[in-house]
């Protein structure tokens, strides 16, 4: 019996984005339900009663919510291409990263962008990036997960592109190439990684969504 | 002439993130050293081991690098220990509905304490423990799901949601005492009650929950250095 694979989410998510980059590097099929927003479907409240949110994968009529979730069960579920370290240590430390990534450093960077750019809000937001930076330069390699990407470079997801679009909407920077010149390359390396173009929107349309949702009047 | 302990946990007492490492450490019988740490004024060896967060809890494994965040010390832990008491399930769909409601006790339910003692005036708190409330009937109905019809969240013996929730049942006694609020109570969350009895004799769990005295110190010290907002 074929795998029934759905992704519940809207093609703006940087949360979506996470996922299809996890299933597309172990090639999975999937068929995607455009979820509006601000008329969620009974089939998406039926699924995610908790938060009500995208992304939701729904695997042969089991639903899974939580983007990391989701990317650690497609690891899980499938062989193909490892998505975490297979080391017990590197996978626990790359599991840290993705969660620092969603605990502090995208709030700071939501912070700097909701703030216009405001001096204390963006020191906040580069004091975090620079974790991020420092693991970059320790690393030495193309990507946190070395030559490949792993479950750090996709949690990050959302400072590869969106960030990018967000501070040409409101006319801020948060990552400056001198302050930040491993970011910056990592950024360019990541969002060219096949299995993440595939499924990125136009830029000009997140540009456009954050000049609309945060610019001013 | 004593062993050197392999596994050395930094933490404190009163912390439930540190005590769910704790039980995770009882339950595979692994022996460490415990240190405890002063978060009014922090060691130099905190704030090396975990300088992201400059928090607790930190484990230290022979002669890897400092890892912190309970939760995923716990998967460390079990990944490393995994044939004694194993904590997670094996199949993919239940691990990822534990993490799932993992992530919900950690990032919606238990941050509405900290923020009900920081909200001025009783309106504000009000509104926040109604939330609360809520909470505790979403982890009641999880509870009757994970369990369906036995002991513990993780079956017949405890497992990852039993650990992730049971460490805050000495703060939900001291809520009660302190600030009357009931977190779990027969009327509303009655199989939760009694999985808190469990909880409260088990072996690897009852030595470790912090007391109320304990808990009544730590509280004291966050009004003092953390003092709740203005109205």
């Amino acid at each position: 019996m074929a795998d029934e694979v759905k992704l519940y989410g809207f093609p703006g998510s940087p949360y979506v984005s996470r996922v299809t980059t996890a299933l597309n590097l172990k090639g999975i099929k999937y068929e995607f339900v455009a979820e509006d927003l601000s008329n969620k479907s009974a089939d998406l409240l039926k699924y995610n009663p908790v938060h009500k949110k995208v992304p939701v994968l729904v695997h042969n009529g089991k639903p899974i919510s939580e983007s990391l979730v989701i990317v650690e069960y497609i690891d899980d579920a499938w062989k193909g291409v490892p998505i975490l370290p297979q080391d017990t240590y590197e996978k626990a430390q790359a599991r840290f990263w993705a969660k620092f990534i969603d605990d502090k450093c995208t709030p700071a960077i939501f912070k700097a962008i909701t703030n216009h750019g405001e001096e204390q809000a963006v020191a906040e937001a580069q004091e975090q990036l620079q974790f991020l930076e420092n693991e970059l330069n320790v690393k030495g390699k193309k990507f946190f997960g070395g030559d490949n990407i792993n479950l750090v470079d996709i949690a990050a997801t959302f400072i590869a592109y969106w960030l990018g679009a967000a501070e040409e909407a409101l006319g801020i920077k948060v990552l400056s190439k001198d302050k930040f010149p491993k970011i910056t390359e990592w950024c360019g390396n990541y969002i060219n990684c096949q299995v993440v173009k595939d499924d990125l929107v136009p830029r000009e349309a997140i540009v456009a969504f954050f000049r609309k949702r945060f610019g001013n009047a | 002439m004593g062993k050197r302990s392999e596994i050395k946990l930094l933490g404190t007492d009163a912390s439930p993130y540190v005590n769910r490492v704790q039980f995770v450490l009882n339950l595979k019988s692994i022996e460490y050293e415990y240190i405890e740490e002063n978060l009014a004024c922090k060691s130099e060896l905190l704030l090396k081991s975990n300088p992201v967060y400059k928090k607790v809890p930190v484990l230290l494994h022979a002669n890897k690098p400092p890892l912190p965040e309970s939760l995923i010390i716990i998967e460390y832990l079990d990944e490393i220990y995994p044939d004694i008491h194993p904590i997670l399930p094996s199949n993919p769909l239940d691990r990822a509905d534990n993490r799932f409601w993992a992530s919900y006790i950690d990032n919606k339910f238990f941050p509405l304490f900290e923020e009900l003692r920081q909200t001025p005036g009783k309106e504000g708190k009000e509104v926040i423990k109604k939330q609360i409330i809520e909470g505790s009937e979403l982890l009641e109905e999880a509870f009757v799901k994970f369990s369906n019809g036995k002991a513990y969240f993780g079956g017949d013996d405890v497992g990852y949601l039993d650990v992730v929730l049971g460490c805050f049942i000495g703060w939900t006694k001291f809520f009660e005492k302190h600030i009357e609020l009931k977190v779990i109570d027969e009327l509303r969350t009655p199989k939760l009650l009694e999985w808190t009895n469990r909880i409260w004799s088990h072996e690897a769990f009852k030595n470790t929950i912090p007391g109320n005295e304990t808990l009544l110190d730590f509280y004291m010290m966050l009004q003092i250095h953390k003092p709740p907002r203005a109205a």
